[in-house]
């Protein structure tokens, strides 16, 4: 079971805060989505919304072909998983899988083979007996996620799912969940602050920030063509150098910034054209920094000096000071075949097409 | 030499404290197996013919069946009310709610004497005569606001999820309330239960104004000691403590070990 969901304009205003404001967001049918984003950010309030537990205060939900915005909860194709689970504490195992089908009317046997099938669909076939107090963590949340898709909803949404979970079973459910999710082929709404969960798991990110989106895309454009600066900060680690674009040549750009003019592909604006002699931001991945001879299409940047530098395993993570701007300090990933010492020289080029030109943040959010 | 004497101090403070609270009990229910007709010393050895006499008047009998009528009646009457209180201030937003809290609670703060005297008052102005039923009523006015305050207390925000959660699969209010809210809060509801239940079984002041023929056990025993000592009463005071004492122990042993548990 699954189904499309189209957000229109919707806001969301609680007394003078607004949580959401004109969001607009279409999900395909099975599509895995990731909410992610900040605390406070609207992500949440975005899923309560699709799940009806509260009503916009403008705009519409469209869930299938049908206008959910005034439905309660119960009567939505949509099961929400909570933070916390919320599993029935008094009942077993299966008796919390079999409670959605039983609300439903489906009869003992019916919703017990169900429950039975679910358990063995999140790998807990054993613990059907047992009660939540008796089970870890993950498998608190295997229950919660096999209790939400026992009611066959069309759309799963999911509140920060793994965050109660310690680092090394969050990677290893949120593979499970993704796998599980292409087994069902439910549309799945999930919210999280995790920017590596987000991209581990989605088919596509939409990152918000105070009540607004800032990018969608697949994990790999909002991370390498981020369409705004906060999505570019969110999404990991970014250099970003003021600068002013100066040039505007068919499908070349120029902008001059402390570190010296670029040229770069026009695609580099990632948020849409900008006016000649716009104030620009010019983000810069770690990685795409190169030494001499690694890579196409360098652009030269001259020698830096290291300032300090630390081997992470597939990288050295490196503090570097440009010669021709002392004062900005840039971080880069070199390659463990560079071998960078702290205080030495490198000289250092970049990968143009891995460059945006976002406009220069208004209050540096 | 200071350690021992102080050990020895505080052993001895504590059989003195311990001898305070338990040596009426044990000397009410020792001559309650006196075999004589005083219950004061010398013990005469042991002795059921109280218990025999006890068992043998209809009119205790039927004042120990008409306690039970009551405590129980008045305790689940005073739980239902009391969880269903709790259930609409804990979880929807109502006019004055923290005005209705108190005005609910507030009975706790008024003596058994002006409870009753009220409640009497009113039966008497609306014509109705005095019975068990009004000494029902008067505890279950009693202990209300004990079983809203006990079961409001542990309706908690985690357990406001996993109703969401409930609704969300499809269970109307009705549902959420049966098999999700009420299993849920059960160990506070039996809690309040219980402790109903002995309030009631040990309450004088009001069965007392507001019975008429039928009366309950702590009636019955007030009349009794009206003609003097006996050994009689003896046996009848041991009953009740028994039966006390039987309620703390299953209060123990289903709610507190339940709820440690989970």
């Amino acid at each position: 079971m699954t189904a499309r969901v189209a957000i229109r304009s919707v806001s969301k205003q609680f007394e003078a805060f607004t949580a959401l404001s004109g969001v607009s967001l279409d999900i395909a049918a099975g599509e895995y989505i990731v909410l992610l984003g900040p605390s406070g950010c609207g992500k949440t309030t975005l899923l309560s919304i699709l799940g009806g537990f509260l009503t916009p205060s403008s705009g519409t939900v469209e869930i299938g072909d049908k206008d959910v915005t005034e439905l309660p909860p119960a009567r939505r194709p949509t099961t929400t998983m909570f933070q916390d689970y919320a599993l029935f504490p008094h009942m077993t195992v299966r008796d919390n899988v079999a409670f959605g089908p039983r609300m439903r009317g489906v009869g003992r046997a019916e919703r017990r083979r169900k429950a039975e099938g679910l358990l063995k669909l999140v790998g807990l076939e054993g613990a059907a007996a047992r009660k939540p107090s008796e089970l870890s963590g993950g498998q608190r949340q295997r229950v919660a996620l096999a209790r939400a898709l026992a009611v066959d909803p069309d759309v799963l949404l999911l509140d920060e799912p793994l965050g109660a979970l310690d680092l090394k079973l969050r990677r290893q459910m949120q593979d499970e969940l993704k796998a599980i999710q292409q087994r069902v082929g439910t549309t799945f709404v999930h919210v999280t602050h995790d920017q590596e969960e987000a991209m581990a798991i989605a088919d596509r990110i939409v990152v918000m920030n105070r009540g607004r989106i800032e990018d969608v895309g697949p994990p790999a454009d909002v991370y390498l063509r981020p369409r705004s600066h906060f999505a570019a900060n969110f999404m990991g680690e970014i250099n970003m150098i003021a600068g002013r674009l100066a040039r505007i040549e068919g499908t070349r750009i120029g902008v001059e910034t402390e570190l010296g003019a670029f040229d770069l592909p026009g695609t580099a604006l990632t948020a849409g054209p900008l006016a000649l002699g716009a104030a620009v931001a010019v983000g810069i991945r770690p990685e795409a920094f190169r030494t001499p001879g690694e890579g196409a299409a360098p652009l030269g940047l001259g020698a830096s000096r290291i300032v300090d530098c630390a081997f992470f395993g597939t990288h050295y993570r490196c503090h570097l000071a440009p010669d021709t701007a002392p004062g900005v300090t840039l971080v880069a990933h070199l390659p463990q075949a560079a071998r960078p010492i702290a205080g030495g020289s490198v000289p250092l080029q970049l990968d143009a097409t891995q460059v945006v030109v976002l406009p220069a943040p208004v209050d540096g959010g | 030499m200071g350690k021992r004497l102080s050990s020895l101090l505080s052993a001895g403070y504590l059989v003195i404290l311990y001898g305070f609270i338990f040596l009426p009990v044990v000397v009410l229910v020792l001559f309650s197996f006196q075999d004589g007709s005083l219950p004061i010393p010398p013990f005469n050895g042991p002795s059921l013919r109280w218990y025999e006499n006890i068992f043998a008047d209809r009119h205790l009998t039927s004042a120990l069946a008409n306690s039970l009528f009551v405590a129980l009646g008045s305790a689940m009457v005073a739980c239902v009310l009391g969880f269903l209180a709790a259930y609409a201030l804990a979880r929807f937003r109502l006019p004055g709610s923290a005005l209705q809290r108190g005005l609910l609670v507030a009975p706790m703060t008024v003596s058994y004497l002006i409870v009753a005297l009220g409640l009497l008052t009113c039966f008497n102005a609306l014509g109705i005569p005095l019975s068990l039923w009004t000494v029902g009523i008067g505890h279950v006015v009693i202990n209300l606001p004990l079983c809203f305050a006990i079961i409001y207390a542990s309706m908690g925000a985690h357990q406001k999820t996993i109703e969401r959660a409930a609704r969300d699969l499809g269970a109307n209010e009705l549902q959420v309330m049966l098999l999700v809210s009420a299993p849920m809060l059960l160990p506070s509801i039996l809690a309040a239960f219980f402790l109903s239940v002995t309030f009631s079984w040990d309450e004088f002041v009001i069965a007392f104004l507001l019975s008429r023929f039928d009366v309950t056990l702590p009636v019955e025993i007030w009349n009794l000691l009206r003609s003097g000592l006996s050994p009689r009463t003896n046996a009848i005071g041991s009953l009740v403590f028994l039966i006390s004492v039987v309620l703390l122990a299953l209060l123990e042993f289903t709610v507190f070990r339940r709820s440690a548990k989970s």
